[in-house]
């Protein structure tokens, strides 16, 4: 990186890029969760709850969380609300 | 007084797991302790060159197993320190010729005449990893500030503590200071947050690890001082004997200028 990023702190370090990277591998590793099943797992809860109401399928996210002994599916399903529904917007 | 059972080992291959064990070996002889150290990489010997005992070989650990000799056959006397010995591996077998059971045999048939019996792991997390594991009371993870190495290194916490001999300790090896300094290796502190675990050691890189290795006399009885790998070794054994002994402090504090001047030459 130049000196001129790290001036503006544009760019990361590559050893804070590798810390990032280690952190959410490790979170996999140890939870024994391969990053694609996450997809997979995302599908499946999208075509669960898109059954009983309108969701923002586009924005849905799924991900592990970890904190110090605890390891934690999170599901952030946005739902529509009635005027986005009325638009026809539903994800892209 | 029974030894303790150091075991190093890593998950990824090429960290240090050698090096480590015939420096922490000799630095324990050099204290004055009586130390065995066991190659346990069956089939890729490595402890014997590094240590410069190669041509004094007759037995190895499969003729103990095997019953073609006693223990004290196979236990070459290093004859530059009082009480160091090493059990070589055999070179022509593999790792199924040794049982994690045979292991344990070796090492309590070892107990009462030694304080520091020191193994040597082979990469990996199978047999091998398990044999080397198993006499363990305190295992030694070794890993470099990179990515891939720091991820087996959690592998292997993971699996000595469900084998019940954690939590372990850490060495991490091969640090390069100016490369952590600007920011571009993960400093042992990074490497700490992200593994929970004890820190026991810091090694920086150092090239006289590889002229030791060349003349098959490990670094710590090389004698020289300053802030060198060697010493860094010597302050492990010293950790170990229960002395509390300050980290090196090898990334020095960056006084404005400094900080001024590897910002403005930071390459890309
Ligand atoms: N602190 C260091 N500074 C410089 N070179 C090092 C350092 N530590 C180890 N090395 C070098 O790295 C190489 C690998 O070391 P070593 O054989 O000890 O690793 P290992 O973990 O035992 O490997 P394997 O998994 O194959 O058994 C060797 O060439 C050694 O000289
Ligand atoms: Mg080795």
């Amino acid at each position: 990186m130049s000196w001129l990023d790290r001036l503006l702190g544009k760019n990361e370090t590559s050893g804070q890029t590798a810390k990032q990277r280690l952190q959410m591998v490790l979170i996999h590793d140890r939870a024994d969760l391969p990053p694609g099943l996450l997809e997979v797992i995302k599908d499946d809860i999208i075509a669960v709850i898109a059954k009983h109401t309108a969701i923002d399928t586009a924005k849905v996210e799924v991900h592990l969380e970890q904190d110090t002994n605890e390891n934690r599916l999170v599901a952030e399903i946005p739902l529509l609300t009635a005027r986005a529904r009325k638009n026809g917007a539903g994800g892209k | 007084m029974s030894a303790q059972v150091l075991t190093v080992t890593s998950g990824k291959g090429g960290v240090g797991k050698t090096t480590v064990t015939a420096n922490l070996a000799s630095a324990l002889a050099m204290l004055g302790k009586r130390v065995t150290a066991i190659d346990g990489d069956i089939g890729l010997r490595n402890l014997d060159v590094v240590m410069g005992l190669e041509n004094r070989i007759v037995y190895d650990l499969v003729d103990v197993v095997e019953g073609r000799c006693r223990l004290r056959q196979a236990m070459i006397k290093d004859k530059r320190q009082a009480e160091l010995y090493l059990i070589p591996a055999a070179q022509t077998r593999d790792k199924t010729a040794v049982s994690p059971s045979d292991m344990v045999l070796i090492c309590d048939q070892l107990r009462e005449e030694m304080d520091y019996i020191v193994i040597d792991s082979p990469a990996g997390i199978e047999r091998g990893f398990r044999n080397a594991v198993a006499p363990a009371d305190k295992v030694l993870i070794v890993t470099n500030p990179e990515v891939s190495a720091v991820r087996d290194a959690d592998r292997i916490i993971g699996l000595i503590e469900a084998e019940e001999k954690g939590p372990g300790q850490l060495i991490l090896n091969r640090v390069k200071p100016a490369m952590v300094s600007r920011g571009d290796m993960l400093s042992v502190e990074d490497v700490l947050d992200i593994l929970a675990v004890e820190l026991l050691g810091v090694i920086p890189e150092d090239e006289r690890i590889l002229v030791a290795s060349n003349q098959g006399l490990p670094l710590v009885m090389h004698g020289v001082n300053g802030a060198s790998a060697g010493e860094a070794f010597r302050n492990v054994a010293r950790r170990l004997e229960g002395e509390d002994v300050p980290f090196l402090e090898l990334v020095q504090k960056q006084t404005f200028m400094s900080r001024l001047k590897s910002f403005m030459g930071g390459n890309s």
